[in-house]
């Protein structure tokens, strides 16, 4: 499956209630790769993902699929196409592994259509995919973090989405998780040609595995493009408000962050 | 469990092998509630003051003149079976909807204000305005739908979330159950036991006039209901995780919400309010079913096994007869008490 589906955020203004986060953003998402979102807190990252999978409307601007607004798509056309995995998604009590993973066939329904064998096949890919295949019956409250993430990411890739983004999938994961997880992305980037796009907390872990990276501040777009491009000593200064060094990552040969504090420097 | 294979097309074969395991428990257990219900509610025809043998009860169902069956069976046990059976259905589902909706067990119609707002309306037009029978029950569904428009026009104000509708549903229940007191010292010695009655929620003197709005209204607002049990389902995963999957979560929630008080107002018109079957009928559903599907029909079912049940205790039972309602209420406080002692310890409600 090769994928060049056109995601792009036009003139964007977006928020809640009273209060305007994404202050007219333009970008466009590079089709098949990785893309990473990463930017101080409260920048607007969740909030890009948030309208860009249309669960925030726009104020202004629009976010446009294949050349349609996406809020005007019917919905579960839309989510046959671009999948979202939220950043606190509820498991249901005691809802085993395999159960929770069927529910990304969601959008492939209709009211009174039955379960299909294509169902069943999506959802064996998708626990190939994430090594879930062991836990199926498990009940989904009784499992660690890092296997608990990997369900959810098998119930997002069962809606086989040709587009698919994430809002951090890596909080909350101790860092050998967090590599797994990411592994995983790329690993479905490669074999099912998903077009990926993460709001990342972690800028390093951003820099190594995302094709390319967008870095906001305060609801604008700063900077687009390759890690190299993007992660340098000047955006972090103005994103981040940090002083900082960028060294090679000797293992990755991406770029590789090190800040630097008022304390615990070197002397010289 | 079988290790599992590692090529897809067998893999495929595997997971479907899983899911028809999981689904055909869950489908013998439904089946399994509705034989008892069918079981029951046969029982509750034959047994009570006088044993009515099965044929007896058969042929008056059929249309035929038998004597002593006819009443006791066609005027006073059918009706009265019959309106257990559809406020049971109607509670149920209605309440099991509200909590799969709202992601909380507490978020039980009778629980957030919902049947209070029916009650209030009903207790307000026996006492002050001397209303009775059909023009009761109108006032009381409308009120009923009024108090839930308005308590989900409060909380989703800015984006909504559950906790808000819940804790406005239990701050409006108390306001409307001041209304209810308040009412009730006003009232003369007659319209108070009259209010009193409507209030226990009652299947006692149940009329086929009665019944048959609720019946429609089960099978009406019921069916479109069922229609979005699949939506409902998926919301469970959290707004956002729904949004995701193509739920139109605004539209489900709305539709939901209308359906689910209108059977319920319904029935609350018909029988009363029968004290936390609407509450306990979703629960004692999940627990017997085991999770995974829309608890909306088993938990109909329960609901009607629930009042067909506690209406044969509190008449036959207990030392003096009580209406369903009060035996109802001595089940679910405790499981209430329960819940929140649970939930306040950190368990967490889900």
């Amino acid at each position: 499956m090769t994928t060049s589906h056109s995601l792009a955020a036009e003139a964007l203004v977006a928020g809640y209630a009273e209060r305007a986060v994404l202050e007219g953003v333009d970008l466009a998402v590079p089709p098949g790769k990785i893309t990473a979102i990463v930017g101080a807190n409260a920048c607007g990252k969740s909030t890009l993902l948030r309208a860009m999978s249309r669960l925030l409307s726009p104020r202004e601007g629009q976010v446009v699929l294949d050349g349609k607004a996406v809020h005007r798509m019917p919905a579960k056309a839309l989510a046959r196409t671009l999948g979202l995995l939220p950043q606190a998604p509820i498991a249901p009590e005691g809802i085993t592994v395999a159960d929770l993973i069927g529910r990304g066939r969601h959008p492939h329904h209709g009211t009174f259509t039955r379960w299909s064998r294509a169902d069943d096949t999506a959802v064996a890919a998708a626990m190939e995919a994430t090594k879930t295949l062991d836990l199926a019956e498990r009940a989904v409250d009784e499992l660690s973090g890092g296997q608990r993430q990997r369900v959810w990411i098998a119930m997002a890739l069962a809606q086989e989405t040709d587009l698919l983004l994430l809002d951090e999938p890596t909080t909350f994961l101790d860092v050998a998780h967090q590599v797994e997880v990411l592994d995983l992305l790329v690993d479905l980037n490669a074999s099912r040609g998903t077009t990926i796009v993460m709001v990342l907390h972690d800028l390093n872990l951003a820099a190594r595995y995302a094709d390319h990276l967008i870095a906001l501040a305060a609801g604008k777009l700063h900077a687009a493009g390759p890690p190299q491009a993007v992660l340098t000593v000047e955006t972090i200064r103005h994103v981040f408000g940090l002083d900082s060094q960028v060294i090679r990552d000797p293992v990755s040969g991406a770029p590789l962050m090190l800040p630097i504090g008022r304390h615990r420097l070197a002397a010289g | 469990m079988t290790a599992a294979p590692s090529l897809t097309g067998t893999t495929a074969d595997w997971v479907a092998l899983g899911r028809r395991r999981r689904d055909g428990r869950r489908r013998t257990v439904a089946w399994g509630l509705g034989a008892l219900l069918l079981g029951l509610f046969a029982l509750t025809l034959m047994l009570g003051q006088s044993f009515i043998p099965p044929g007896d009860v058969l042929r008056v169902m059929l249309g035929q003149d038998v004597p002593v069956a006819s009443f006791t069976v066609g005027t006073l046990r059918l009706p009265r079976a019959t309106l257990s059976v559809v406020a049971g259905l109607s509670f149920g589902m209605g309440g099991a909807a509200f909590q799969t909706m709202l992601r909380n067990p507490l978020a039980s119609p009778d629980i957030i204000g919902i049947s209070f707002g029916a009650s209030a309306a009903a207790v307000i037009g026996i006492v002050f305005f001397g209303l009775s029978g059909g023009a009761v029950s109108t006032f009381a569904i409308a009120a009923g739908l009024g108090v839930a428009l308005l308590i989900y026009g409060l909380s989703f104000k800015g984006g909504g979330a559950g906790a808000r509708l819940i804790l406005i549903g239990i701050g409006m229940a108390s306001m409307l159950e001041s209304v209810i007191a308040y009412a009730l010292q006003k009232a003369s010695s007659w319209s108070h036991a009259e209010a009193m009655r409507w209030l226990a929620g009652s299947v006692n003197g149940a009329t086929w006039g009665e019944i048959l709005p609720a019946a429609l209204a089960l099978v009406l607002f019921g069916g479109v209901l069922l229609t979005r049990a699949r939506d409902l389902e998926t919301l469970r995963l959290g707004d956002d995780a729904a949004a995701a999957l193509g739920v139109r979560v605004a539209w489900t929630r709305i539709t939901v919400l209308v359906t689910a008080v209108g059977m319920i107002a319904f029935a609350t018109a018909a029988a009363g309010p029968i004290a936390f079957v609407a509450f306990l009928s979703g629960p004692i559903a999940a627990r017997i079913t085991g999770p995974g599907r829309s608890l909306l029909i088993p938990a109909a079912l329960t609901g009607a096994v629930l009042v067909l049940l506690a209406d044969y205790v509190g008449q036959f039972a207990l030392p003096s007869r009580y209406p369903v309602g009060v035996v109802t209420g001595a089940l679910g406080a405790p499981y209430l008490v329960w819940l929140i002692a649970r939930s306040n310890s950190g368990g967490g409600a889900s």
